[in-house]
């Protein structure tokens, strides 16, 4: 079919059925810059589902009753599912899940910074539910109305499953909150680290957020980051009193004039440490990826060889 | 000795399900521990609810188990010591590499399945309860380990190789499964669960078959180790049981 | 080394239950159509969402370009016979 549209005429069409509130589908014409984007993005949370089963996993043997051992296998069970949802998504804009996994293990894509925190105790299965799965929430919520279909039909599936998370992370802590004095401390004292890692997960401030321009033009991104952080904190407040459990910031408090929580200044130099690779589990989480992909390349290869031998079967009978 | 429902002891009703609750809870275990290191994710899926089925049998299994002395799952989970244990000593080998996990799955899962059919059809309410859902997960777990010694067996050099060593490494354990305590032996002429003799020639049948379909050979040597279902274990399991109850025994008293 | 070649993609459709057609839920990798329906059972029934599989071969589909969405598609906006609301009938009967 010969091109019947210039390149600036297909952008603005492009950008036309965007503001129209036209979803993109995989075989769609899109700017390259839009596809890149989209690859880029699908791609890090992907990654940071996979690599976050890391810090909860880390307690799946150790959990204190059958119950939460249970409850917390679903829920790593189905951060790989979301991760495999989300992997689908990329793929259908051309990138093999193979090729991303390299990318990952090789540190070209980055995933959430959260997952570089570890997890010292019990205690942090429930603040990452209560705190890490809050935040993703706040902002998968926003991404259900993304521009791209498939990334967008993954958020709602994911949405509607992660939603026993939050609440499960919630439960264990009220538990601990009003259990022993052992385990209230233990419970505060998780809280004191997660929270501030928490509102970093929203990334850097409007003002020095580069790409989010363009993500809003696109209808990428919906919301912005300050604006999500803002959502997510004034929805926390009431929470964390219901739990009798503080939060680490002596600035926090209602603002009448604005509707909304004020709450202290976050320490982006601690932040971008942790992004340039020299958080406390960086190396960890990537060795132990690559060495689950090293380690299962020969099952991957075994089962592709007897697939060969099968097919080779069948059209020889 | 009070007589339990169709004149099975309580004692001998406790054993059963003791038994197969630390068959279920030690396995349960294992798998679990394969989160994060599975070979494709969509085999960290299967593997995670192998692990879940597994540890809802155990718990349904313990608390009948602990019914009559008044202990829930927990007590009976977390405050035992490992002669106390009475799973077979098969599920708590460590999980080796993938070819081994398979390997165990099948041999467990084909003879669990046999058994969960034998109980489902039995003379005690509870235990058939428990064994008419776990066939249908029994079912499952043998489906998907068969396929994947298949795959192994006949994959490439080194798949086939691995399975071989997976076999002659686990085969020893196999023959435990079929040597009952005496209370399986009361339990089963109650009719309440089936003779291990019946069920070992059905096993032997399907694994057999399987493993000439997948190209493997059964060990030649003799399937002599013995001793979980009277609590004689492995170094192994000290090291699982360890990590599980830890944190539990850390808090006495503290509730979750 | 090891992303040599992943296992081919298939598109995964369920029944949500029986009276009810498949519908495509999404995809998965796998080596094979057996295991292509032992995966998509564990990814995508773990809630009770289905009573039936089928799995195809992501390189099966053939799908309509995007660009002859005019040509395959348009026509029948002009054919409003076809549809209830073209005719008129006494509002007072139950048509």
């Amino acid at each position: 079919m010969p091109p019947t549209n210039s390149d600036e005429s297909r952008d603005l069409a492009f950008q036309e059925a965007i503001d129209a509130d036209r979803t993109v589908e995989p075989r769609d014409w899109m700017p390259e810059r839009y596809r890149s984007t989209m690859v880029r993005q699908i791609a890090q949370h992907a990654h940071s589902e996979i690599i976050g089963m890391q810090p909860e996993g880390n307690w799946i043997t150790r959990a204190p009753s059958l119950r939460r051992k249970a409850i917390l296998l679903a829920k790593v069970q189905d951060e790989a599912g979301h991760g495999l949802y989300l992997y689908a998504a990329a793929e259908t804009l051309g990138v093999g899940r193979g090729e991303l996994t390299e990318l990952l293990i090789t540190g070209r894509q980055k995933y959430s910074s959260i997952f570089n925190y570890p997890t010292l105790t019990w205690a942090d299965v429930g603040a990452i539910g209560w705190l890490v799965d809050g935040a993703a929430i706040t902002n998968q919520l926003a991404l259900t109305k993304t521009s791209y279909g498939p990334y967008a039909r993954a958020m709602v599936r994911i949405c509607r499953e992660e939603s026993f998370h939050q609440r499960q992370g919630f439960e264990l802590l009220a538990e601990l909150s009003r259990g022993t004095r052992a385990q209230h401390e233990m419970a505060q004292d998780a809280v004191n680290r997660w929270w501030w890692p928490a509102l970093m997960m929203f990334g850097p401030p409007d003002s020095e957020s580069p790409n989010t321009a363009q993500s809003m033009a696109w209808k990428i991104k919906r919301v912005s980051n300050d604006d999500l952080r803002q959502r997510f904190v004034d929805m926390t407040v009431p929470q964390s009193r219901a739990l009798g459990l503080d939060l680490p910031d002596s600035q926090l408090r209602w603002n009448e004039a604005r509707g909304h929580y004020d709450f202290g200044p976050i320490d982006w130099e601690e932040f971008r440490q942790v992004v340039g690779g020299h958080g406390a589990c960086n190396a960890q989480r990537i060795a132990v990826r690559r060495a689950a992909d090293e380690g299962g390349a020969w099952v991957r290869e075994a089962a592709r060889a007897w697939e060969v031998r099968q097919q080779s079967r069948t059209s020889a009978a | 000795m009070t007589a339990g429902v169709a004149g099975l002891s309580v004692v001998d009703l406790r054993e059963v399900a003791l038994g197969l609750g630390d068959d279920c809870l030690v396995l349960s275990h294992r798998l679990a521990e394969w989160t994060t290191h599975a070979p494709e994710l969509e085999e960290e899926m299967a593997l995670a609810n192998l692990a879940l089925d597994l540890l809802g049998q155990a718990r349904s299994l313990l608390t009948l188990a602990g019914e009559a002395d008044g202990r829930d799952e927990d007590q009976l989970a977390y405050w035992r010591d490992d002669r106390d244990f009475r799973n077979l000593l098969l599920l708590e080998q460590p999980n080796g590499d993938f070819a081994v996990t398979m390997t165990r799955q099948v041999l467990f899962s084909t003879f669990q399945e046999l058994l969960y059919r034998g109980m489902a059809a039995g003379t005690e309410p509870r235990l058939a309860a428990i064994a008419a859902k776990g066939v249908m997960e029994a079912r499952y777990h043998v489906e998907h380990a068969r396929l994947w010694v298949q795959r192994l067996g006949r994959g490439t050099e080194e798949s086939h190789r691995r399975m071989g060593q997976a076999l002659d490494l686990l085969w020893p354990y196999t023959q435990e499964l079929f040597k009952p305590t005496e209370s399986w032996s009361r339990a089963a002429d109650q009719g309440a669960v089936p003779p291990l003799s019946s069920i070992e020639e059905p096993w032997r049948h399907s694994i057999e078959s399987l493993m000439v379909d997948s190209g493997l050979e059964i060990p030649g040597f003799p399937a002599w180790q013995s001793g979980g279902r009277l609590g004689r274990h492995s170094e192994h399991l000290g090291h699982l049981l360890a990590e599980m109850q830890h944190l539990h025994r850390s808090h006495p008293n503290a509730s979750w | 080394m090891s992303h040599s070649e992943d296992w081919p993609l298939w598109e995964v459709f369920l029944r949500g239950r029986r009276g009810l057609s498949h519908q495509h839920v999404g995809s998965l990798h796998a080596p094979d159509p057996e295991l292509a329906l032992q995966n998509a059972r564990d990814l995508y029934t773990r809630r009770g969402e289905g009573v039936s599989i089928w799995v195809v071969r992501s390189t099966e589909v053939h799908a309509s370009d995007p660009d002859d969405q005019g040509p395959l598609f348009d026509p029948p906006s002009d054919k409003a016979y076809r549809h209830p609301t073209f005719y008129k009938v006494p509002e007072d009967l139950q048509l």
